[in-house]
């Protein structure tokens, strides 16, 4: 049977490669396609969660045959830069959407057309 | 005869992607708001297996206890009504679908093709569990050395042993820049208009 013959194999880098390009995509495609504010900024979150996933299945040093090559602590810190300048994003862009509600009553993107030329 | 770190990788990258997909599929902001938790959460799951432990506690706390309690609070203060669900025109759907279907194609392509990320021969002998003792050298790396580094005999590769200490200190000042800042952008503004109740009150804007 595939499955349990996947369950006995070991897991390596590309699956943990693949799960980020997932969270990546979804995020552009929450990004994309969303109309409500608070959405545009929750796919902003997938995308950087999507890279610091990339980011700390690079620096273990047992997902990949040629270990020395990890990215170490480097990646590990790296992904710490990423929650903490998330966290400051998601700050100034929830006070940038409290704005726009406050002067245009609604959170709907498509509304905020005033620099149309 | 099972591999326990694939059992556990399948059972904290399944509930990702698929609460991923939902917070794309799903149209009520506040269900979107749910699924990104629970997706963020199973990463930490992710963090863990891959040996960061402190990365996945960060990830817990900081993402998962912060910066989504922020998101919800915002769809709290804004959405109501009939902006809880944004209708989104199929054509909309459509080309983001083809674009991400498209995008999705082109990296698991890329991931799934290089021979050095699929060899699995270190993961089978190897567990990765073992490596979660970062806390104290993410420390000493964050004030400026790097004690995993100590032992580095290629003095090409002992430039990496410069340490974080600035990054750091850039990213303390511009997170408090940015505090300040946020602070300063939602503060209860006075109206000039007396008329309106409350000073929170949203103004109606003229068609």
């Amino acid at each position: 049977m595939s499955f349990l013959s996947f369950l006995s194999q070991p897991v390596s880098l590309s699956h943990y490669l693949i799960v980020g390009a997932v969270l990546f995509v979804c995020g552009i495609v929450c990004m994309a396609t969303k109309r409500n504010a608070i959405g545009v900024l929750m796919g902003v979150e997938l995308v950087l969660n999507g890279a610091a996933v990339n980011f700390v299945a690079f620096s273990s040093p047992f997902l990949r045959a040629d270990s020395q090559l990890s990215l170490g602590l480097d990646g590990h810190l790296i992904t710490l830069f990423i929650i903490v300048l998330a966290a400051a994003e998601a700050a100034v862009a929830l006070a940038i959407a409290l704005c726009y509600y406050n002067t245009h009553a609604t959170i709907d993107v498509d509304e905020g057309d005033e620099l149309k030329g | 005869m099972i591999n326990w770190h694939t059992l556990f990788f399948l059972l904290f990258a399944v509930p990702t992607c698929l609460f991923a997909v939902a917070v794309v599929a799903s149209a009520n902001v506040v269900r979107m708001a749910m699924c990104l938790i629970a997706s963020l959460a199973a990463v930490a799951g992710l963090y863990f297996l891959a040996g960061a432990d402190f990365v996945g506690a960060m990830q817990l706390m900081i993402y998962v206890g912060g910066t989504l309690v922020l998101l919800v609070f915002g769809v709290m203060l804004t959405v109501q009504g009939p902006s809880v669900s944004l209708k989104i025109s199929s054509a909309n759907w459509l080309m983001a679908g083809l674009a991400g279907g498209a995008l999705l194609i082109v990296l698991l392509s890329a991931v799934v093709g290089i021979e050095a990320w699929t060899s699995k021969a270190v993961a089978e002998t190897a567990p990765a569990v073992e490596a979660g003792h970062t806390v104290a050298p993410l420390g000493m790396g964050l004030l400026g050395i790097r004690v995993d580094q100590l032992s580095q005999q290629d003095p090409t590769l002992r430039r990496g042993m410069s340490g974080y200490l600035l990054p750091f200190e850039i990213v303390s000042v511009h997170l408090l820049v940015v505090l300040i800042g946020a602070a300063h952008l939602a503060r209860a503004k006075r109206r000039r208009t007396a008329s309106t109740p409350a000073t929170t009150a949203p103004l109606n804007p003229e068609p």
